[in-house]
């Protein structure tokens, strides 16, 4: 027995230290957009450029992801080598060392060319820690014939009054179609992205200077009860329980005339198979309410490498291939310029092909610049993220606060009552996480 | 006249029982009517119950996408070792505290018992490091071991409750005519509680083949389940319902099948006892 047992394992040892030095293995993990699985599908282009370099895909729900890739970074796990994460973490992971920084890029890589507001958001001390994938913000989406049946011309930078009365206006709930989709669904990532995004427009701000939680403030009220009236008015019926998708469907089966959410929605709403009001959309900037803040905000699907990798250079090697001007390339020979990833790179929007394509383009441009993380409202605030606050407790707080206003949405629960127990759990939250810092 | 009586109340249990049955499984026949749907089918309002454009292309896009075979194997290896080891374990362990109690016995039970009250996460940091140390993260045999214990606790409950129903006689007469242990429990005590040991044996299976904390959060792709080929469906961003719901009718369809198979067993198993 006991020489087959040495031969076994002389055998299975060779079989393991042959694979090793011939193949890497990358694993990557990342979410189930369409953008990321086309990524997947071109996967090919990337191993036959680095046959030494295998890659094993593991793409999971968002929330599942996060809290996955959270375990295994934060306990140095190492069963990831890439790492498809969002610009909220990036500052996050990165003060605390979980990152590799990105300074082994190729020349060719151009860094420069990366849109600036993004390059910012995936940077922290000026250092690059993520590449940008895609890059969204968000714009008013509305329907040009219902408009024109309304006599209502979108201006060019719409106000919040102008989206409120053109919302009255074209609803017609006889026919199902709904002035307004908003999002409703409870969640940091859902109704808190779009409402903060708005309550910037409006001057409100999460904290003051002094990390104090600002729901008891006027700005705040005006932009919940605006929100809570011109969707009980205006919307559809049981938005409460309405995400992204969910609008994204109403919208796609006509029964929406304004949608105000992410750019990256423009491409799948102009789209003939799966909506059936694609030639009839038109794209405006997110509404202000002159006050100098439009509600765009701002968020980019990035890849980046945790730092228990033991695979960093072929980590680097893969982010630079899936981040270059030549993938976006080569997702436009394939696929068509539309289908590019958008939102990342300032060559791409010069690109008269890409502009042809893609008739959202321009608009996307001009809401990606006019977000700033660093000042996302009118007056100063402690922390960065235009939707989001950059810090750990966010996603508790904002949930919390989420599931508040997703109360008021619902009628379960008046204004000011949701606006006093967000501030109240803010502020428990706050206070037990030591803040101010 | 009794007799129509009769023939009214088998008619009103039948269809209630119909109905009640069909309540039941409402939602796996509408995750596989969804499956068939275009995306844009999948979420109109009102919902479209059979007359809609039937496609094949979400399975097709499952298909293509992911490698369902491996995942499948993944499920059945873990599904299948973990009970098999599990019940390894909890035969001899249900049989000495069914037969030889001790006035530990009930505590020993309930503090089984009690470890399936801790919410898993509490323990996923701890767990989680202990695989990395081990280098047991997205190994089978990993995730085989947490399985097996995580339901070792009701397959032990379980046990105990069938082999408490059999007579201690019995298996004392065995004694008396000189079987050993080992005997005693393969020739007098098994064939007995087979009903009891196979109903065990497919709920145990049944819990870890859904078993989606631990399997999603120890795994990436080697010994990957289908629960995460189930996650690897739904989207932030998109529509996925009807690709969700064909990968979803494809990660249950062997379970399905397995349990429409042996439903007798399962029922006889779980009603065991009372019925005597």
């Amino acid at each position: 027995m006991k020489p087959l047992y040495a031969a076994l394992l002389g055998a299975a040892s060779l079989v393991a230290v042959s694979q090793a030095s011939a193949q890497t293995t990358l694993t990557i993990a990342t979410v189930n957009n369409g953008d990321m699985v086309r990524m997947q599908g071109l996967t090919d282009d990337f191993t036959k450029k680095n046959p030494d370099i295998n890659v094993k895909w593991v793409t999971l729900e968002e929330n599942v992801l996060r809290q996955r890739v959270t375990t295994d970074i934060a306990t140095k796990g190492g069963q990831f080598d890439v790492l498809t994460i969002g610009t909220y973490e990036i500052p996050i992971w990165a003060k605390q060392s979980w990152l590799v920084p990105l300074d082994k890029l190729p020349a060719d890589y151009d860094v420069n060319d990366i849109l600036p507001k993004i390059r910012a958001a995936v940077s922290y001390k000026d250092t690059l820690y993520a590449a940008p994938f895609y890059g969204e913000s968000s714009m008013t989406m509305y329907r040009k014939d219902l408009f024109e049946k309304a006599g209502l011309t979108m201006p060019e930078q719409p106000t919040w009054d102008f989206i409120f009365d053109a919302a009255k206006k074209i609803t017609d709930k006889s026919t199902e179609t709904y002035g307004i989709c908003l999002r409703g669904k409870a969640g940091w990532g859902e109704n808190m992205a779009f409402l903060t995004a708005m309550s910037n427009s409006y001057g409100a701000r999460w904290f003051d200077e002094k990390w104090q939680p600002q729901f008891n403030t006027p700005e705040w009220k005006a932009t919940l009860t605006d929100y809570v009236k011109v969707m009980k008015e205006a919307g559809p019926p049981g938005a409460s329980s309405n995400g992204f998708n969910e609008n994204l469907a109403l919208f796609d089966a006509g029964k929406c005339g304004i949608w105000i959410d992410a750019t990256v929605a423009a491409s799948f709403i102009s789209d003939p198979k799966q909506s059936k009001v694609a030639d009839k959309v038109g794209f405006a900037p997110a509404p202000t309410k002159g006050l100098g803040k439009t509600a765009a905000w701002l968020w980019a699907w990035n890849l980046a490498i945790p730092a228990g990798s033991k695979k960093v250079d072929a980590a680097e090697k893969f982010i630079a291939w899936a981040t270059s001007k030549d993938y976006l390339k080569l997702v436009a020979d394939k696929e068509g310029w539309a289908n590019v990833p958008p939102g990342t790179r300032t060559s791409l929007y010069n690109n008269p092909e890409y502009q042809k394509a893609a008739p959202f383009a321009a608009q996307t441009l001009q809401a990606i610049n006019s977000a700033d993380p660093d000042h996302p409202t009118v007056k100063p605030v402690p922390y960065t993220g235009v939707q989001y606050a950059a810090i750990p407790e966010f996603q508790g707080i904002g949930t919390t606060v989420g599931q508040q206003f997703s109360a008021a949405l619902s009628g379960s629960k008046s204004v000011d009552a949701a606006l006093e127990a967000a501030q109240a759990s803010t502020e428990r939250e706050m206070k037990r996480s030591g803040y101010p810092k | 006249m009794a007799r129509k009586r009769t023939t009214t109340r088998i008619v009103v249990s039948t269809v209630s029982a119909w109905v009640v049955g069909f309540i039941f499984f409402f939602p796996i026949l509408w995750m596989i009517l969804t499956s068939f749907k275009t995306e844009l089918d999948a979420f109109s309002i009102p919902p479209k119950f059979l007359f809609f454009h039937w496609t094949t292309e979400n399975y097709a896009t499952v298909q293509e996408r992911s490698n369902y075979v491996h995942h499948a194997l993944n499920s059945v290896i873990l599904a299948g070792g973990s009970t098999l080891i599990a019940l390894l374990i909890a035969v001899p362990a249900a049989y000495a505290m069914a037969f030889s109690p001790t006035k530990r016995t009930r505590g020993t039970l309930m503090w089984m018992l009690s470890t399936k009250m801790m919410p898993p996460v509490g323990v996923l940091v701890p767990i989680y490091l202990l695989f990395r140390d081990f280098n047991l993260l997205d190994s089978r045999i990993g995730l085989i071991a947490v399985l097996c214990l995580g339901n070792l606790p009701i397959v032990i409950w379980m046990l105990f409750t069938y082999f408490k129903e059999i007579p201690k006689d019995i298996l004392e007469a065995a004694r008396m005519d000189g079987a050993t242990i080992g005997k005693e429990m393969v020739y007098i005590l098994m064939p007995m509680a087979v009903p009891g040991i196979a109903s065990t044996l497919l709920l145990n299976v049944i819990l870890a083949w859904n078993e989606a904390f631990w399997t999603l959060n120890l795994t990436t792709s080697t010994a990957a389940p289908l629960t995460v080929f189930i996650a690897s469906y739904s989207s932030p961003e998109g529509l996925f319902w009807a690709k969700l719901s064909a990968a979803s009718t494809l990660a249950i369809a062997p379970i399905l099948i397995i349990g429409w198979f042996s439903q007798k067993q399962l029922v006889r198993g779980l009603t065991f006892g009372a019925v005597k």
